[in-house]
């Protein structure tokens, strides 16, 4: 697919279409290639496309997008989302954005591997079905199907919703995915489990803020947290209260904007399942609201800046909670 | 030493200027009894409440939030009110959700009329916080003293 | 140097603890390890390195430095200080033992950092060689070795026994205190040594030269326009500067509590917009600029001030979980080039 995707770049940057192109630069191993911008054909020598150009770069293009002449990005079908989302808050202008969409997969999660024990990777390969990695310590062969990210095992779509040219064919929308399973778990847990367990997971928050940077629905030039007048710090988890509410805030901000994608997931450097915050109010408003999925088509109006004469009161949620 | 640790919840209310914080005065006026452990904040409209101002009151020591707006339908705003129901469903949701006691928030329609209404709601919310005791899940231990 | 048999770990661990806490490396259940405080059933984890690295023991993310009460016109001022425990940290490697020293030529020179001082004066440090290093690691790239950690007691571990040798006082007076330990030769390491040199040397960053930083100015370096390339993608998160082990910036802040004020430190992040910001504005306003100031800082600021030695050990934890694997491996090698 690379070799495709590198052709057809070069085509584009020399017929004048686009001026410079958004893709992904190989690292120092198969594992972190890094998001990077193309300025020349030439400069395509390093481009790079692998089962672990996870990364969505859609959040790239609203700065992109004010630059002179047109952008090439490759968007997999996630990633297509958070563009149409992006076209709805007006914050790229697609006029300057050629997108070639990507069929995907599911992209391979190095902590998965690291998880089924390759420490020391040297290589990694994909062989069929399965994955070979090559260690220090020994070669181990693993079902690739094992080794995808959280988001692309519970994949919610492989339709690219936003393109110019599509390599590969273009996916379905897969209604069946099961991505609320793990919120119905926790929903089906008594408070003080499901109290426990969020404990347990956001009091390893170091609040880096990786998750808030990386989210393509995070995209204010000011964020609530970087005013030092908003009370909390926005640094420190200096108390159990600012980890809960760094999280329920950011999740309250994305809701009906969050797309899904997981990035935030992906990139928590402490394994904080926060895209389960994310989920739990897609699952509500799919709920209470109508099934609404953010992005799937650009200009929608989401459920939080819309209402109906006959919404369910608040007190909804504790019916449902005593209905268990 | 016995010392009275007889609880006694601190309650925030968040009240639309157009109706509950006129429901909340009326409520004076005709002598109805309700706690003063309720705090009143006026807001301009319930929509003006963000989920940021319920868990501010939270970490600075409050043991219930409720939010008081016009009926449905009577907004000074028209639309003010639609919203805030759906976003405070949300957000009780999110809290009940990570598992705090979901009784501690709460949503209350009462119109300028409704002296005696507002007065009953609150003594119930009192209530039922008091039952349930001191906010620990979402307290902010610096704030305690 | 003493020995004890691997069998018997939880009477050394027990023996340690009795008078001291101890804290060592534990599986979080998240394909990784953290520091937690050993207890009876605690097991020691075999992971390459913890998350988080070990600079917490001495420099918290957080800590409280000072109160304050008002009433009125009275000021009250509580020093929030409490009496640091003795404690042990089990299982500290090689580059992480490193990064000490790194912290302590800047809290513990003039002016001295009196809350960073008490935790290093009740704190021994054990480290453990590195049986199984990982393709992250290049701690060789700043003449550490994996196989010969510092610390105030090196540990050994083969498949029979854990090998010990103090290296400092502190160390040799904990050793002393424990009397369930074996006397053992002292190149009984020797070949575990050797097992881990000849896995160093198949590292894939193993031949990470910093040679390309040193030939060059200051201002040649600051210069580059490789910085822009490096940077562009760069979210400004403070992911890297959280999991670095030398990284050393914090930030003081007020919090109002109500009934007065609490001032209290915390890391803070050169990545971070605010990290510059004062009172006439910012001074740094582009990312590029404060990606900059990162890898300066560790790679030609901080050599230039202390000798030659570079502010980084080569932990490789900021390769693990930069979100778009950008990192100081990256940035060497593209200066270099």
């Amino acid at each position: 697919m690379q070799e495709v995707m590198v052709k057809r770049a070069s085509e584009l940057m020399k017929d004048g279409t686009v001026s410079r192109v958004l893709g992904w630069k190989n690292g120092e191993f198969v594992y972190d290639p890094t998001p990077a911008v193309f300025e020349s054909a030439e400069a395509l020598s390093a481009f790079v496309y692998n089962d672990f150009c996870a990364s969505n770069l859609s959040k790239y293009l609203i700065a992109l997008s004010k630059k002179n002449g047109k952008t090439l990005v490759f968007l997999k079908p996630c990633d297509s989302y958070s563009f149409n989302q992006l076209l709805t808050e007006h914050r790229i202008d697609r006029e300057k954005i050629y997108i070639i969409g990507l069929e995907c997969s599911g992209k391979v999660d190095e902590a998965k591997l690291r998880e089924a024990g390759c420490e020391g990777i040297l290589s990694v390969k994909t062989e069929g079905e399965d994955i070979v990695v090559d260690t220090l310590y020994g070669e181990k062969t693993l079902p690739k199907a094992d080794c995808l990210g959280e988001r692309c095992i519970t994949c919610k779509s492989r339709k690219v919703v936003a393109f110019d040219e599509m390599i590969g064919e273009n996916g379905e929308v897969n209604s069946e995915c099961g991505r609320f399973d793990q919120v119905a778990a926790l929903e089906a847990m008594t408070p003080d489990e499901r109290y426990e367990f969020w404990r347990g997971e956001l009091s390893r928050c170091i609040r880096c803020n990786a998750c808030r940077n990386i989210c393509p629905a995070c995209s204010c030039e000011n964020c609530v947290f970087d005013n030092p007048k908003s009370g909390i710090s926005q640094k420190a988890a200096a108390d159990t209260f600012e980890e809960n509410m760094f999280h329920i805030i950011r999740a309250f901000h994305v809701a009906g904007r969050c797309t899904d994608c997981g990035e935030c997931s992906r990139v928590c450097p402490q394994q904080i399942p926060l895209h389960l915050l994310n989920r739990k109010f897609i699952k509500d408003m799919n709920e209470c609201y109508g099934e609404y999925q953010a992005g799937a088509e650009a200009g929608s109006r989401a459920p939080l800046v819309n209402y109906t004469l006959d919404d369910c009161e608040p007190s909804v949620v504790y019916e449902r909670e005593a209905s268990k | 030493m016995q010392i009275n640790n007889e609880f006694k919840p601190k309650i925030v209310a968040f009240c639309c200027n157009w109706c509950s914080y006129a429901g909340a005065d009326l409520a004076g006026t005709n002598r109805a009894n309700y706690p003063a452990d309720v705090k009143i904040i006026r807001v301009p409209c319930s929509c003006r409440v963000n989920p940021m101002f319920i868990l501010r009151a939270f970490q600075r020591g409050a043991d219930g939030v409720i939010l008081c707006g016009c009926h449905p339908g009577d907004c000074h705003y028209t639309t003010g009110n639609y919203y805030a129901r759906r976003r405070m469903t949300m957000l009780f949701s999110m809290l009940s959700y990570l598992g705090i006691e979901k009784e501690r928030t709460r949503v209350e329609w009462v119109s300028a009329a409704e002296g005696a209404k507002f007065a009953a709601t609150m003594n119930e919310f009192v209530e039922t916080i008091t039952n349930l005791g001191e906010n620990k899940r979402l307290e902010d231990l610096r704030c305690k003293k | 140097m003493k020995k004890i048999s691997i069998d018997r770990l939880n009477e050394l661990f027990a023996a340690i603890a009795a008078s001291k806490a101890l804290y060592m490396p534990v599986d979080d259940g998240k394909n990784g390890a953290k520091y937690s405080k050993w207890s009876e059933g605690t097991e020691y984890s075999k992971a390459a390195n913890t998350k988080r690295s070990a600079k917490d023991f001495f420099f918290p993310q957080v800590e409280d430095m000072a109160e304050f009460n008002v009433n009125g016109k009275e000021i009250e001022i509580i020093d929030t200080r409490e009496e640091c425990e003795e404690f042990v940290v089990f299982g500290v490697r090689a580059c992480d033992a490193k990064s000490f020293e790194i912290l302590d030529s800047v809290y513990l020179v003039d002016p001295v950092d009196s809350y960073y001082a008490s935790r290093r004066e009740h704190g021994i440090i054990m480290t453990m060689a590195c049986n199984k290093p990982t393709d992250t690691c290049f701690c060789s790239a700043f003449g550490i070795d994996a196989s010969n950690p510092m610390g105030d007691i090196s540990c050994w571990m083969n498949d029979s026994d854990l090998l010990l040798s103090a290296n400092t006082e502190k160390g040799q007076a904990l050793l002393d205190s424990i009397n369930i330990l074996d006397e053992a030769d002292d190149n009984a390491a020797d070949d575990t040594k050797a097992a881990i040199k000849a896995i160093l040397e198949k590292l894939p960053l193993f031949g990470l030269s910093t040679e390309g930083m040193k030939g060059k100015t200051l201002m040649e370096v600051f210069n580059s326009d490789k910085w822009a390339e490096l940077s562009e993608s760069c979210l400004g998160c403070g992911t890297c500067t959280f999991v670095c082990p030398t990284c050393q910036c914090y930030d003081i802040r007020d919090y109002d509590t109500g009934h007065g004020v609490m001032r209290y430190r915390c890391w803070d992040s050169c990545m971070y917009s605010d990290f510059t910001l004062c009172a006439h504005g910012n001074t740094r306003t582009t990312q590029l600029q404060r990606f900059r100031q990162r890898f300066m800082h560790k790679l030609v600021y901080y050599p230039e001030n202390n000798g030659g030695v570079f502010g980084c050990v080569g932990c490789g934890r900021c390769l693990r979980s930069c979100p778009i694997s950008m990192n100081i491996v990256k940035v060497m090698k593209t200066l270099e080039g």
